[in-house]
């Protein structure tokens, strides 16, 4: 479902297999897996996560939400901690776009700190109008922390725009668009080892994230740090 | 005051006459009919607003108000539905500003999730500021929710800036320029007739717009829908 590849402290992950990478609750629970491992390494200072194949995650399982007497709901309720995951790794995490990447699947992407995009093939796409849907309180919140101009972001949610790289990247939701999903991968491996180069204290990294964007956090359920912890971060430094 | 024309699936809303279609008491009404009308007419699946002559709106009847012992407060209290019916309305809304937007008339301009508008004449302007009055706290959540870029809302807000069509593209306040009015008449109604065209589900469309500017929804006192209201969409869908 998905593999680790440690290159230098750098970590990468990526969605495995030639499929669609839908969010079910084993994918879910791999890639929470390997992000415990991410956190867990003091070695690792960076995190590059890609796909293989033409999507990096087309979203929802759905299928087995229809098998399932709990339905999409449960799978709405599985990710969220997944995406708390990324919000509060402590250390720079860079999506390598390398595909479709379509409602769940584009917020697993946006919600790392760089978004790096192929920009020969494959969009971004909130399907959930089209489908029918409305969104997820934190789907929102995300959309709100990682997309704020307003047309750009009613083109996202209130008109379903399927947006390749290129437009991406001049609208503000992606970094940098490559020519191909391996020069993507290459790219945010690059982008990784210079960040983590800045040799960064992890949890003031992690803290500063969580400051940058509260509204999100609280939607994840995500505790806000004790006075206590942020003082500690101050005394040690003096 | 208004007509309401039908194209297709399209509802044309026109504030008729060639004067400045200052909102008082009796355009508000007939601009609050006939979105009552949009709403409940299931054929109708986008609407469009226009203006007829050199003005969109030239915002609240300050005439009337000097006249009435309620004043202008009483105009800006009747113009917060209204505002509330367009942001709450259940279908894509395009507006066509054919001449000058000003104040309350501006506000109704970006009510609508698309603006268009002409660029050969005619003006946003805030006139607020020039005028010695500070902003309703409805008239500035909305600016909030549609202008987020920092140095354009002070320059609509601190600066009372007169901005043509062609600087409020360039700026994101706008979405397309057009060369006269009919033309951008004639293109908000194309927009509108696309945006019909994509079939989608009214009541997820006013959902996902009311999850989209939360603060301006409670400040409009547009109830967020119940829990229940929210599984009913998931639950239409499987």
């Amino acid at each position: 479902m998905c593999t680790l590849e440690k290159r230098g402290r750098v970590l990468i992950l990526t969605l495995t297999g030639s499929g669609e990478h839908r969010l079910g609750p084993g994918l879910i629970s791999s890639l929470r897996s390997a992000l415990a491992t991410a956190r867990s390494d003091p070695t690792v200072a960076a995190l590059v996560t890609a796909g293989e194949g033409r999507f990096f995650s087309n979203g929802l399982d759905l299928a087995w939400a229809k098998n399932s007497s709990e339905g999409i709901s449960t799978l709405v309720r599985l990710v969220k901690p997944l995406i708390a995951d990324l919000i509060s790794l402590p250390m720079p995490t860079v999506a390598a776009v390398t595909g479709h990447a379509a409602a769940a699947g584009m917020m697993l992407a946006v919600a790392h700190d760089y978004v790096y995009m192929r920009g020969d093939r494959g969009v971004l796409y909130m399907s959930e109008l089209d489908i029918g849907l409305p969104f997820p309180d934190y789907f929102m919140d995300l959309m709100q922390a990682k997309i704020t101009d307003p047309r750009t972001l009613r083109d996202v949610t209130l008109r379903a725009k399927k947006i390749t790289g290129t437009e991406a990247k001049e609208r503000g939701i992606v970094d940098k668009v490559c020519q191909s999903a391996s020069e993507t991968v290459a790219e945010a491996i690059k982008m990784a080892e210079e960040l983590a180069g800045r040799n960064w204290d992890k949890g003031v990294y992690a803290s500063i994230r969580l400051s940058v964007y509260p509204k999100l956090c609280k939607s994840l359920e995500i505790p806000q740090e004790s006075d206590e912890a942020v003082r500690k971060h101050f005394a040690s430094r003096l």
